[in-house]
């Protein structure tokens, strides 16, 4: 049994840290909330380096990957809080033309919401009739749609994958806040009160790692909606409890833990309400 | 992406190699074999035979080539793979074979550590005993005035000769009363800072001075005892390790404890979970979408507790076979969602979960230890935000 990264998985995932490093850094991140907006040559970037055609086979130009591979990308595209409908344009690669290269931008009705529907180039699923919401992430435009469609379970799996980023990255940052504010003469991290949330957010989210992990290697639905549950509960709850870590200033526009909050609640919206997962895995016990 | 990488390694393998499906195989032939012609349980209230049940498991396993499978090959052990190990805690554990029981201490970390740090004539002493199922270990760490704090501990012992002469009292002693040896820690200086005061020493449990009572825990039964220690008489040929590293001697090999103590209670969590599902669909709290969704999360619990077992053990196959501290991770996660299972038991039983004669009631109070012994959640906390964060110590 082998239940770890390769090295050319390490690999891949530093190379898409790196690149996300690079072109969505905490500036971009801070400017894409002053002026929200697709980055259409980001877009194109992403494609050129086959965010997009990870799955497709090579013979199609593609990257000729498998799920697991992906999960790593979108892990890291979660921790960074790329903006755009990702998980369908990737979905998309394979029958939508100019997707996999991130010339055309691709969103999906996702059970009773659109995510970037108007900035989309093609739209799949049924949106007839869609309205807007006043999106509370500020870098997710929403519509609401007026028939719950169908979901896609790997969309559910990319979206757990996100989550585990977001779940990562919040317990890091609030570590490292909680290792510089000092408070009563020492930093806040000296203090169990504070200390045990941080740990709890690492228990989380390395335990939502090992589901999201083994469902990508597995793509069975039970493991898959185990890997949504978790993540969504590691993402959800992280956040909050990074906010805490952060005092005030975590209440605050101006720092990134109430983005993370945010993007949190929009993907707990995907893949269906979590009920269905619970449902699927109750069932799965008396199968 | 596609620039970066060049060529591809093998992928993630959940499934398990030929080798390690030969393995569990012979293993599943064998337990079919050998579980039917076993004796029957003893009472959880007879010690003598408890002692003389787990002793005579652990024969079964040595004669049949599984004994001290983790055990290095050079201490008598099979030098098995962390896979190799994991897959027997499974198929142990879902065949229904018995528990290492009494056996624990001198298997998962009385033995490791004599393997680790003693010297040859200690190890050809003690070491052959356990894996034969010969002489049963209990634990001396803790003190009434030594739990989480462990390195507060104050039972000394002072040098007379050949011997230490130990007084103290230590508690929470599992197995005491049946118990051959115990891996005491004792205090050897009482200047030197606390963690270099401390010595490691093999106590024979039937010398002078030795006094067991036995404690009984909230569900009824004597699972732990105190041991008292009177001026008792222990030749400084039974310390393992220099004087005063004690503290040293015995944390090299305590992740044993916590690294795959739980995998066998993972198997069988998901198993209670499936009967109590089973049981829910016959009563009627089926019908219950927030107790059947309860259920489904648990599911996902238990399912993501198995993979993260197998993740921390396929890391420890790479990090050289010692588990990390991946296992507090672990520990915290578990003990409490085995909790949550038996507090779903009890809502699917109704006005029965009072009732001691159902098992699950027993197992529900037990389940309130997990939290507290082999290290509080309160103490995995802080040594995840300590080791594994980089948070600073504090009070």
């Amino acid at each position: 049994m082998r239940f770890r990264l390769t090295e050319d998985q390490r690999a891949l995932r530093e190379g898409v840290r790196q690149l996300l490093a690079r072109r969505f850094g905490r500036e971009a991140l801070r400017a894409a909330v002053a002026a929200p907006g697709l980055d259409r040559a980001l877009w194109r970037e992403l494609g050129a380096a086959g965010f997009f055609a990870l799955r497709l086979p090579e013979a199609d130009g593609g990257v000729g990957l498998g799920l697991p591979e992906t999960v790593l990308a979108f892990e890291e595209a979660g921790r960074v809080l790329l903006p755009g409908p990702l998980v369908a344009t990737h979905l998309a690669a394979a029958s939508v033309p100019g997707a996999a290269t991130g010339e055309t931008v691709v969103a999906a009705a996702d059970g009773r919401l659109v995510e970037w529907l108007t900035e989309a180039d093609v739209v799949r699923g049924e949106v007839a009739g869609a309205v807007p919401l006043r999106s509370v992430d500020p870098l997710t435009p929403l519509h609401r749609t007026a028939a719950a469609g169908p979901t896609d379970p790997v969309a559910v799996l990319l979206t757990a994958a996100e989550q585990l980023g977001t779940a990562t990255r919040v317990c890091e940052l609030a570590v490292q806040h909680a290792r510089t504010r000092e408070q009563f003469g020492q930093p806040i991290g000296a203090f169990q009160a504070v200390k045990h949330l941080c740990a709890e957010m690492l228990v989380r989210a390395e335990t939502a790692r090992a589901a999201v992990y083994a469902a990508a290697v597995t793509a069975q639905p039970a493991d898959i909606a185990t890997a949504r549950l978790l993540a969504d509960e590691a993402a959800q709850l992280g956040t909050r409890d990074c906010l805490q870590v952060h005092g005030g200033m975590g209440f605050t526009w101006e720092s990134e833990v109430h983005l993370h909050l945010k993007r949190s609640w929009v993907r707990a919206q995907r893949g269906g309400a979590n009920t269905e997962s619970e449902e699927l895995l109750a069932a799965d016990l008396v199968g | 992406m596609r620039r970066q990488i060049a060529v591809w390694g093998p992928p993630v393998d959940l499934a398990q190699s030929p080798e390690e499906e030969e393995f569990r195989a012979r293993l599943r032939e064998w337990l079919a074999k050998v579980l039917p012609t076993l004796p029957p349980r003893p009472s959880p209230d007879d010690w003598p035979g408890r002692r003389a049940y787990d002793l005579g498991w652990q024969r079964t396993l040595y004669d049949a080539g599984y004994a001290g499978l983790h055990w290095p090959v050079d201490a008598g052990g099979q030098g098995a793979t962390p896979t190799q190990h994991l897959i027997f805690l499974e198929e142990t554990e879902r065949a229904g074979a018995p528990y290492v029981g009494a056996n624990f201490v001198g298997l998962l970390h009385a033995g490791p550590t004599i393997a680790a740090e003693g010297t040859p004539e200690q190890r050809a002493r003690w070491l052959p005993p356990v894996l034969r199922g010969e002489e049963v270990w209990c634990q001396g760490f803790s003190e009434p005035d030594a739990g989480s704090d462990l390195a507060s501990l104050r039972t000394r012992a002072c040098r007379d000769g050949d011997d230490y002469v130990v007084t103290g009292s230590k508690i929470w002693t599992s197995h005491a009363e049946v118990a051959d040896w115990c891996e005491l820690l004792v205090r050897t200086d009482q200047r030197a800072p606390r963690h270099r005061g401390i010595t490691w020493l093999a106590l024979p449990m039937d010398a002078p001075g030795v006094t067991v009572r036995p404690l009984r825990t909230l569900a009824g039964s004597a699972e732990f005892a105190e041991v008292f220690l009177d001026e008792v008489r222990v030749p400084a040929t039974h310390r393992v390790g220099e004087e005063n590293d004690g503290w040293r001697v015995t944390m090299v090999t305590l992740s044993f404890e916590r690294g795959t103590a739980f995998v066998g209670e993972v198997v069988a969590c998901r198993r209670v979970l499936g009967e109590l599902a089973r049981t829910a669909r016959e009563n009627g709290r089926w019908d219950d979408p927030a107790l059947r969704r309860r259920l489904g999360r648990l599911n996902a619990e238990f399912r993501a507790l198995w993979r993260l077992t197998q993740w921390n053990v396929s890391e420890a196959e790479a990090g050289g076979g010692v588990p990390g501290v991946g296992g507090s991770v672990f520990k915290l996660r578990y003990s409490q969602a085995r909790q949550r299972l038996y507090d779903a038991a009890a809502d699917v039983l109704g006005p029965d979960c009072l009732d001691l004669d159902r098992p699950w009631t027993l197992d529900r109070l037990s389940s309130l230890s997990y939290t507290i012994a082999a290290g509080t959640s309160q103490i995995q906390r802080n040594i995840v935000a300590e080791r594994i964060l980089g948070l600073p110590k504090g009070r």
